[in-house]
């Protein structure tokens, strides 16, 4: 065992780039779910986010615009579920379910000419004098504008919902989309933006997987990131801080097993494997003892007529 | 009424037709753990399904269902291609082993084969590659060309397979470099590009320049070749878009005319549950191009690949030790297929412990 060897500023700053995909779908999904739906595409979504992203920065090659067209492309597909449980009114678990198959299935057919060719790199931040900071630097001023964003996107989330008006409509919706209704607020326009909204937030976060992260397309990549960024909004208690939090603790511990089992640490692999799941869990629902409950509209199908 | 009677003729013609067809034609399915589209194992064993597909032309029909998952669910996957009429059945990775077994069981007129497992059944043979015979390649490579003498590895599941893999690609780096050093760490998948990059980063951290990988992606040379000064090695598949680095060589599966050959045998009514096990010899293990190496290193490497296929040497020959210390092959003494077929130790020198 050689506990040395790991570098905890390299340690934090790759945990961040690991947590950053999840993090995205996750403040997505929890605007979506604030409305009162139930998306279960989220998976479907960032893997079509991923291929888009990465096909349009080969293309163009400019990551900036992969990142705008995989954005683009995750809300062209929550279109579709849109167009299934906002206007047809079809049951939002199965719809969502469709969604994930139909995305990995469409990620696969999109990317038939892009598997093995490499991205152009996404430029990182490089603020002279600060991010060669030794200790802070890389940590807080050596990553690319996504994973920034990301941050800044949980923080903007938390005070709409809180502070805002619109905050308060989109919750209004989510709560009891009937009084919402009564009150004159338009709620499947308002619930259609949020399904988009949480469709575009996936989409760059798949891409962030194909751009940064990993960087290359492979069919299938996300590899259930989209599920644990579902569950993690739940184990958030639908709190835009906490998701932030559950997503550091899961990619942190995440990156931390890696290198423990590197560095030959005497710990079973096998609970080394399994502790991002069972310590984000147990944390969040620790957190969570205050009964925050979820949005009473949850996946519920709203009709004016009702 | 008129309507009606040209319906069901129609019908029957198309039944008939289809009835026909489904007689001709020689069906063969494969179940994949990962998508086609990996660019690695999968990848490599759905060559193999499209040289059939090719040799046969009109005579064979194929059949493949990807990223099944291993466990419980493969089994109903399988079930499913045998209820659908396939003749012959691959199952391409050793977790869809008691489902195959099981599955045979219950289809004793289809024939399955399951890769690089160790249960037979009269409808139930097996096959795999010695990929270890590659590591030896991979793993003289690696201790020449480390500077650090850290070796990062990349495993997927604490089985023989890949214990051997590691074994063999330990001894071959320790005889060229002694104070080579591995870094193990276990993605417990074989499939997930972020999570085997997350773990090229982690290896990479720790001041390994050489990566090897036993999962089934492409992720960690894209690693690689972010970090810069690092070299890979190509898995199952010969990963060639990373040439000249930091992929350098690679093991390619070669699995066609072994599909080939099987798929003829249960046209000709003479296919027989069997074991195979082929090497570098027999061309089911290809050694890809060696790239962007000193010409030293790569003579030394073409020289190891060489004798391995002209028999002279083994990967395991004696004398070694178990990773506890206990002798396990005497000096000059080459190791049967049985142990290490069910290999579950490290050799002496590997500093990392074995998961149970």
């Amino acid at each position: 065992m050689d506990l040395s060897s790991i570098n905890p500023v390299l340690l934090v700053a790759s945990l961040m780039v690991a947590a950053t995909p999840i993090l995205l779908a996750a403040i997505g999904e929890l605007v979506v779910e604030k409305a009162g739906v139930l998306n279960l595409g989220v998976e479907g979504m960032m893997i079509t986010g991923a291929i888009c992203g990465f096909a349009i920065a080969v293309e163009t090659g400019s990551p900036w615009l992969g990142f705008a067209g995989a954005a683009i492309g995750g809300a062209a597909l929550s279109l579709l579920f849109v167009l299934l449980t906002q206007v047809a009114l079809a049951n939002q678990v199965a719809s969502g379910l469709a969604l994930t198959l139909f995305g990995l299935g469409l990620s696969a057919l999109l990317g038939q000419g892009y598997v093995g060719i490499k991205p152009p790199p996404t430029p990182r931040l490089d603020i002279p004098f600060l991010s060669d900071l030794p200790g802070l630097g890389p940590v807080l001023f050596g990553h690319d504008l996504i994973l920034y964003l990301g941050i800044a996107l949980v923080a903007a989330v938390w005070a709409m919902l809180k502070y805002s008006r619109a905050g308060l409509i989109l919750r209004a919706v989510g709560e009891s989309h009937d009084a919402a209704h009564a009150l004159g607020y338009k709620v499947v326009r308002i619930r259609i933006m949020a399904i988009l909204f949480g469709g575009a937030c996936a989409g760059l976060g798949g891409a962030y997987i194909s751009l940064v992260r990993v960087p290359q397309w492979t069919e299938g990549m996300t590899a259930g990131v989209g599920w644990i960024a579902l569950a993690l909004v739940v184990f958030a208690s639908w709190k835009p801080w906490r998701v932030l939090l559950g997503a550091y603790l899961f990619g942190g511990i995440t990156v931390l097993q890696l290198n423990l089992q590197a560095a030959g640490v005497a710990i079973p692999v096998e609970y080394l494997a399994m502790s991002p799941y069972l310590i984000t869990i147990l944390v969040l629902v620790i957190l969570s003892k205050d009964k925050s409950n979820a949005p009473a509209s949850l996946g519920k199908i709203f009709h004016a007529s009702h | 009424m008129k309507l009606t009677a040209l319906l069901t003729n129609a019908a029957m013609v198309l039944g008939l037709a289809t009835g026909v067809a489904a007689q001709d034609k020689t069906k063969v399915g494969f179940i994949y753990v990962g998508p086609v589209g990996d660019g690695g194992y999968t990848y490599q064993h759905d060559q193999g399904r499209l040289a059939v597909e090719e040799h046969f032309g009109d005579k064979v029909e194929t059949v493949y269902q990807e990223s099944v998952p291993e466990g419980a669910d493969a089994e109903r996957a399988i079930t499913q291609m045998a209820l659908n009429g396939a003749d012959l059945i691959f199952t391409t990775s050793f977790g869809f082993m008691d489902p195959t077994v099981s599955t045979a069981k219950k289809f004793p007129n289809v024939k399955f084969e399951h890769a690089t497992g160790f249960k037979r059944a009269d409808n139930l043979a097996t096959y795999s590659a010695r990929f270890y015979e590659g590591r030896t390649v991979m793993g003289t490579i690696a201790g020449m060309m480390t500077k650090t003498n850290k070796i990062g590895y990349i495993g997927a599941y604490p089985i023989p397979e890949v214990v051997r893999g590691i074994n063999a690609a330990y001894i071959a780096a320790k005889k060229v470099n002694p104070d080579v050093e591995f870094n193990i760490i276990w993605a417990y998948t074989w499939f997930d590009p972020a999570k085997e990059a997350d773990a090229a980063k982690a290896l990479l951290e720790q001041g390994a320049d050489v990566l090897m990988q036993h999962t089934d992606s492409t992720a960690p040379s894209a690693a690689a070749e972010k970090a810069g000064n690092v070299i890979t090695f190509g898995q199952a598949s010969d990963m060639a878009e990373y040439k000249p680095t930091p992929r350098v060589s690679s093991i390619i599966d070669d699995w066609s005319p072994y599909y080939i050959e099987r798929v003829q045998q249960v046209i000709d009514g003479t296919w027989k549950s069997t074991d195979t096990w082929g090497g570098i010899d027999s061309g089911m293990v290809a050694i890809g191009e060696i790239t962007g190496l000193p010409e030293e290193v790569k003579k030394a490497a073409e020289a190891i690949r060489d004798q391995i296929a002209s028999g002279e040497l083994n990967s395991f020959t004696g004398p070694l030790n178990r990773q506890d210390g206990t002798p396990w092959l005497a000096e000059g003494e080459t190791a049967d297929d049985e142990t290490l077929l069910g290999m579950n130790f490290y050799v002496e020198g590997i500093k990392a412990e074995m998961p149970n």
